[in-house]
């Protein structure tokens, strides 16, 4: 019963979803209404599910004092901080000018920014050591960085050239390269929804 | 260590000291960079100024404070442009961290033109699970939306009234610093063939280019590049002004101009490092 149930429900609502997509009928689209009703209210669980998740294995790490366990306990008192400062009687929390908004402009705008502006530095590092003419792919790969990355660069006259070329490049090869990776992605997505809705997959269920 | 394997084996700090260095004293002496504007960027730019006045445009704001520099502007822009044709906003976000982020524009583009919530935009809020959640707004706005950020019922706004799903907006415009972009490509323009959009992060724009030669998406933005251009097309019309500081993707291209010349720099560095020690090895 513990993998049967799961599996008819897969199989059922996933083949449901898949033919009411074909069939432009009233009744169809009521029930695709409500089934989405049904996949947010599932969501709102699956939030729930990761707070308690995240609470758990945190306060077990400082609970056992494991490396790092320091950072955990940095980050429950930031979820507890954060969440008692969202509920600060007589204030519009979402609201621009609320303690829990000041605190998101101050605190977290500037550390995610910094956090993502290290990568300008390691980038270059990267580019450095990684960027080397030893073959003919590698020195087409190194033109191709070169002409993209000059495209911001203002060259004079030869600024047109560059233009062009980085067009080229973005919308040719490019262009070519992603498209056959875009349908490889769909075909392996249409290949693991068809095995998991004819049963032929079922780790999602857990262990096997 | 020979000269040439000195060029080719430089110590790191090195490199992170010039880039230090190169990116704050272009933010001290900034310059003019010259522009040109791609077509994929006028298109959308083109497409708000064939807008009228009372048409709903809406904007699905898709990103973190860590991507802020580069996508900030186009929500900015977007807006400034809108609102000065009056043009109404339907904002919503699919990103957790982005309802800060959408906040921080609409209330200040909104009184920057005297604009109403309700009226003249509406902010539907921030809902998980991006692919569920386009799905059910191609429904209806009300089915994940039913009150918007500020937690009113959307049927209170005026705004509203007659607006259910993405048939009675003009079109979507996704602002994205992740892979929420393909839900909207996947679900708003492919199952409900709503018109659409997109702005996305420097080194997210070349995975989209398919969908633009395909027609599914009608324009891109690409990164602070991409940003400046729609900004440069939105002052030379008037809708946003230097004096004002409202500028911030085109003020910032010198330094992304400068740090880029760098990273060039220190390659063909190490390549010339790379060939001579090369050479020198053969000769021996």
């Amino acid at each position: 019963m513990r993998r049967t149930l799961p599996f008819a429900l897969v199989t059922g609502v996933g083949f449901f979803m898949l033919v009411q997509y074909f069939i432009p009928k009233e009744e169809f689209e009521i029930a695709y209404e409500w089934i989405l009703d049904w996949t947010i209210v599932i969501g709102c669980f699956a939030m729930l599910l990761g707070l308690w998740s995240l609470t758990r294995v945190n306060i077990s790490k400082v609970q056992r004092k494991t490396p790092g366990w320091g950072y955990s306990l940095i980050a429950i008192a930031g979820l507890v901080f954060m969440l008692l400062v969202g509920f600060i009687p007589g204030q519009k929390s979402l609201e621009r000018g609320s303690t829990f908004m000041l605190l998101f402009e101050y605190i977290y705008i500037p550390i995610q920014a910094t956090m993502f502006s290290l990568l300008a530095f390691y980038i270059a590092s990267a580019a450095y050591r990684a960027f080397r003419a030893r073959t003919v792919l590698a020195t087409i790969l190194l033109l191709s960085a070169i002409v993209i990355m000059l495209r911001l660069v203002p060259l004079g006259p030869l600024s047109a050239v560059n233009q062009w070329l980085a067009n080229f490049i973005l919308t040719v090869p490019n262009m070519a390269a992603k498209r056959a990776f875009w349908i490889g992605v769909g075909l392996g997505v249409t290949a693991t929804s068809l095995k998991i809705l004819l049963g032929i997959e079922r780790t999602y269920m857990g262990r096997d | 260590m020979n000269f040439y394997e000195r060029m080719m084996n430089l110590d790191r700090r090195w490199i992170y000291l010039v880039i230090g260095l190169v990116v704050v004293i272009t933010a001290i002496f900034p310059f003019d960079v010259p522009l040109y504007v791609t077509p994929e960027v006028r298109s959308i730019y083109d497409y708000i100024e064939s807008l009228n006045p009372g048409d709903v445009l809406m904007i699905g704001v898709d990103y973190a404070p860590e991507v802020m520099a580069e996508l900030h502007p186009m929500t900015y822009a977007i807006s400034r442009q809108c609102f000065k044709k009056d043009v109404k906003l339907l904002l919503c976000c699919l990103h957790q961290n982005g309802p800060g982020m959408v906040e921080q524009v609409i209330s200040q583009v909104s009184k920057e033109y005297n604009k109403v919530n309700g009226v003249d935009y509406v902010y539907l809020g921030y809902k998980p699970y991006p692919a569920i959640t386009i799905l059910a707004m191609g429904q209806n706005f009300r089915i994940p939306f039913p009150e918007d950020y500020y937690g009113k019922p959307l049927d209170s706004y005026p705004m509203m009234r007659g607006l259910t799903n993405f048939s009675n907006v003009k079109a979507i415009i996704n602002i994205s610093g992740g892979s929420g972009t393909e839900y909207w490509i996947n679900y708003a323009n492919g199952r409900y063939n709503a018109k659409l959009a997109i702005g996305v992060t420097g080194v997210m724009t070349s995975d989209y280019y398919p969908f633009l030669q395909s027609g599914q998406i009608f324009g891109l933005i690409g990164g602070m590049k991409g940003a400046s251009e729609y900004e440069y097309l939105a002052e030379k019309a008037g809708y946003i002004s230097k004096a004002k500081n409202q500028l911030s993707a085109y003020k910032t291209m010198p330094i992304q101009t400068t740090s880029h010349l760098v990273v060039i720099f220190f390659i063909v560095v190490g390549n010339i490092g790379f060939f001579m020690s090369k050479k020198k090895k053969s000769r021996i």
